[in-house]
């Protein structure tokens, strides 16, 4: 039995305080709270993570692993609608998530996150191993304190630091199989970490007035659209050498390779086309911005196959 | 002279009760999940399940 009644202002036993009203969230609204598209990514990438690492790993302990790193992915995306539910009411790409339309009370999505995120680092550490465990734990607190609460909001430089939240993911998989760290995820580490401004800047580009409204500065607000089309230019080339490395360092393969290299290419020139072109800028940082995601995708997808796909099969068989 | 009204305490809209009992769905079916995933990892670690690596 509740304390309110419906038509009444709804007031607590203290003091009499107002109450929100009993909650209308469905399951669908928790499940928007979780950011499905940010956590398939996150999963994938971890899952490369985990099958190129070394050693053996229990079907059943994996997919523990992946599950724990969704859980915590899906817990940060709550708590960062909680916390920027005043800037995301502003914004069109956001103003339809859950905490702004009012379906879902801020202090719900905090409760419902901060569980989440309590769960996700208990399990996989208990069920797994603690490094893993302690890089989710981390990778939660950077992406919900260092760029949601701090970061975001006060300098243009949020997503070139902030992107090492999205980075985390292959290190965590890599950790759950190894219980350490080497040379081959920390690079799988710096190519999200690079990829990762000139794919949300060439968002930015055509979303610049949204970003201006809710006072973000991301690069495209503070320093302009020449600037901004300068540091997508300047992080793609820096973005492309890195995404080729695994192959010369003997990470990868010549399938790796060949795909890194004509990917790459493209980026480049995606990216060259966003430099030169003044008007309009909206049509080449949009092709930037969807082919950016395909390129991530593949260089994972095909060291997924080419080094992962093997030992994953032998693992289960085994 | 009238009676006070009697106070029912909440009385839930149709939607808010639908709401509640599809969450409560929810947080069932989680819990339930995960007593399957630590079932299935005790079988899977044995004894070793309470020596944590790093």
């Amino acid at each position: 039995m509740s304390l309110i009644s419906e038509g009444a202002e709804l007031r607590g036993p203290i003091d009499g305080q107002v109450l929100a009203e009993p909650s209308l969230a469905t399951v669908g609204d928790y499940i928007a709270l979780l950011k499905p598209r940010v956590m398939s990514l996150v999963v994938f990438t971890a899952l490369v993570g985990l099958s190129v690492a070394p050693g053996s790993l229990h079907p059943v302990t994996a997919f523990t692993a992946l599950l724990c790193i969704a859980v915590g992915a899906g817990a940060s995306g709550a708590l960062n609608m909680w916390f920027d539910a005043d800037i995301d009411a502003l914004m069109t790409r956001t103003a339809r998530r859950p905490v702004p339309m009012g379906r879902v009370q801020p202090g719900e999505a905090l409760a419902f996150g901060l569980t989440l995120s309590c769960f996700a680092v208990v399990v996989l550490g208990l069920l797994v191993n603690v490094l893993a465990a302690a890089l989710l734990a981390f990778t939660i607190f950077f992406y919900v304190v260092v760029y949601t609460m701090w970061l975001k909001r006060s300098t243009p430089q949020n997503i070139v630091i902030g992107g090492a939240a999205g980075a985390f993911p292959p290190m965590i998989g890599w950790a759950a199989v190894t219980g350490s760290l080497s040379l081959e995820p920390i690079l799988l580490f710096a190519i999200i970490l690079m990829w990762t401004p000139p794919h949300f800047w060439a968002l930015a580009l055509y979303r610049t007035e949204d970003y201006a409204r809710a006072g973000i500065p991301m690069l495209p607000v503070v320093a302009g659209e020449v600037s901004t089309r300068r540091h997508i230019l300047l992080y793609t080339l820096i973005v492309v050498p890195l995404g080729i490395a695994p192959w010369p360092l003997g990470f990868a393969g010549v399938l790796y390779g060949a795909t890194a290299c004509v990917t790459g290419a493209i980026m480049v020139l995606l990216a060259w086309q966003v430099f030169r072109e003044r008007r309009p800028v909206e049509r080449a940082a949009r092709h930037l911005f969807a082919f950016s995601i395909l390129y991530l995708f593949l260089l994972f997808a095909v060291l997924l196959v080419e080094r992962g796909w093997g030992g994953l099969i032998a693992r289960i068989a085994a | 002279m009238t009676e006070p009204a009697k106070d029912d305490g909440v009385v839930l809209t149709e939607a808010q009760k639908r709401a509640r009992r599809s969450r409560s769905i929810a947080i069932a079916l989680s819990l339930a999940a995960l007593v399957i995933l630590f079932y299935a990892m005790t079988l899977v670690k044995g004894p070793m399940v309470l020596i944590r690596p790093m």
